[in-house]
């Protein structure tokens, strides 16, 4: 889609830091409008883990690290849609403390099946328009559940892992993967009993595989402790070859899958296959 | 439709938003819901933030004749004109006018069915694809119900 006059006064605005009109330009993006902005280089840190292991609340914390220091936090909260309804209910900004208030702080919540291919093709343009627009941190939070969490924390350029005592949810992380793209894990909720247990055996599981680990941090989103130091690495990780690879291999799957959802024939073909008119190799080879 | 679901002010609980906020969502609408005890000027930051259609606001404490002027103020202030205002809670029938006078353009009591609502904000859509003001600071005298 082409910039309209409009859109080019809308941008402006927006590079200008007008905040409504940031907001409407991002809304645009997300129904798969572009806008020209030139090359950026954004900051990005993905957060995933089981739901209410405490990411959001987590996340208001640093974001309060953020701000101290002079950074403005943009959060994409993306969260899942309803499979039944197509509606969502978002509800990760509440738990992010005084965020709501702060001038340096934006918040934009997301649902994952807004048009047939998903979120994942429109984060990238989302995440550079913050980034032209002045957002110097850009945080994208997902439940960590599954392959399709996975592929939206791989958009940005350094990830979180964030698990909780007594849990027993990370080996489910690292059937679906996430383990592998981690940068940094937190275990959070340090002042629940059981949590160091947790920090030692996520550390025994990483200690069986090869080459490079990350840090495993034990934190208090409830207290603040071990904050410091957790966005400390998270400030200072690299990102090694093996994940960076990893990332890219996701990202691209994520492309193709928009590519492949967003196709025009595409229902025509899944009603040919289901059908048994062709075969799925047919609908493959029809599809390309 | 993207709606924030708010409760300003220092109301105890939310059981009321959060059904409402379900209901929203089953009936395939996407809802931000912004947890308790937001201030006025929070709530038009979220609505902003958010780029919503809708904002519902819930309010049981009985200062919804100063919470809801100020955050409908602060929409209009902050060029949000377009917004869609309704309430709900413990409003008495009498304060009813005087809210509607603001621009809000629902008023939902105990007892409501959430399917009115989410007919109300069906024809909500309807007066926006057809051009007809209903957002907070378009002039209109339009209510539901």
């Amino acid at each position: 889609m082409a910039m309209g006059l409009n859109d080019f006064e809308l941008l402006n605005s927006a590079l200008s830091g007008n905040r409504r009109d940031l907001s409407k330009i991002l809304t645009a993006i997300e129904g798969g409008a572009s806008f020209e902005m030139g090359p950026q280089d954004p900051w990005t840190l993905g957060v995933t883990g089981p739901p209410g292991v405490g990411k959001s609340s987590l996340i208001g914390r640093l974001i309060s690290k953020w701000i101290g220091r002079g950074e403005k936090v943009a959060v994409l909260a993306v969260d899942p849609s309803s499979p039944n309804s197509g509606g969502a209910l978002l509800a990760d900004r509440m738990r992010m403390g005084a965020t709501d208030s702060s001038d340096s702080v934006f918040v934009r919540s997301l649902a994952t099946r807004n048009h047939p291919g998903g979120v994942t093709s429109r984060l990238s343009p989302m995440i550079e328009c913050l980034a032209a627009c002045g957002w110097s941190r850009i945080v994208i939070e997902t439940v960590g559940a599954g392959q399709s969490e996975i592929r939206i924390v791989a958009f940005a350029d350094r990830v979180l892992l964030v698990d909780g005592p007594d849990r027993g949810d990370m080996v489910q992380a690292e059937k679906a993967g996430i383990m592998e793209l981690a940068d940094v894990i937190a275990i959070n909720k340090s002042d629940m009993p059981n949590s160091q247990h947790a920090a030692d055996s996520v550390r025994s599981a990483l200690g069986l595989s090869q080459g490079s680990q990350p840090q495993v941090y034990l934190v208090s989103a409830h207290d603040g402790s071990g904050v410091d130091e957790l966005l400390e690495e998270i400030e200072a990780c690299s990102v090694s070859n093996l994940r960076g690879r990893l990332r890219t291999r996701e990202r691209l799957l994520s492309l193709w899958d928009s590519r492949l959802l967003d196709h025009p024939r595409i229902n025509e073909v899944l009603y040919a296959v289901e059908t048994g008119s062709i075969t799925l190799d047919e609908a493959v080879e029809s599809l390309k | 439709m993207r709606i924030v679901i708010a409760k300003p002010g220092l109301d105890g609980h939310d059981r009321g938003a959060k059904v409402i906020a379900r209901a929203l969502r089953d009936g395939g609408h996407e809802v931000v819901y912004t947890g308790l005890r937001k201030t006025p000027e929070e709530i038009v930051r979220i609505v902003m933030d958010e780029d919503a259609t809708a904002l519902g606001l819930s309010t049981l404490s009985g200062a919804h004749e100063v919470l809801v002027p100020a955050v409908c103020n602060g929409l209009r202030d902050e060029g949000l004109s377009e917004v869609v205002v309704f309430a709900g809670g413990i409003i008495p029938s009498g304060d009813h006018d005087s809210l509607h006078d603001q621009g809000v353009r629902a008023i939902f009591g105990p007892g409501t069915r959430t399917s009115e609502i989410l007919d109300f904000l069906e024809t909500t859509s309807q007066r926006i694809e057809s051009g007809q003001p209903v957002g907070i600071g378009e002039n209109s005298g339009w209510r539901w119900g």
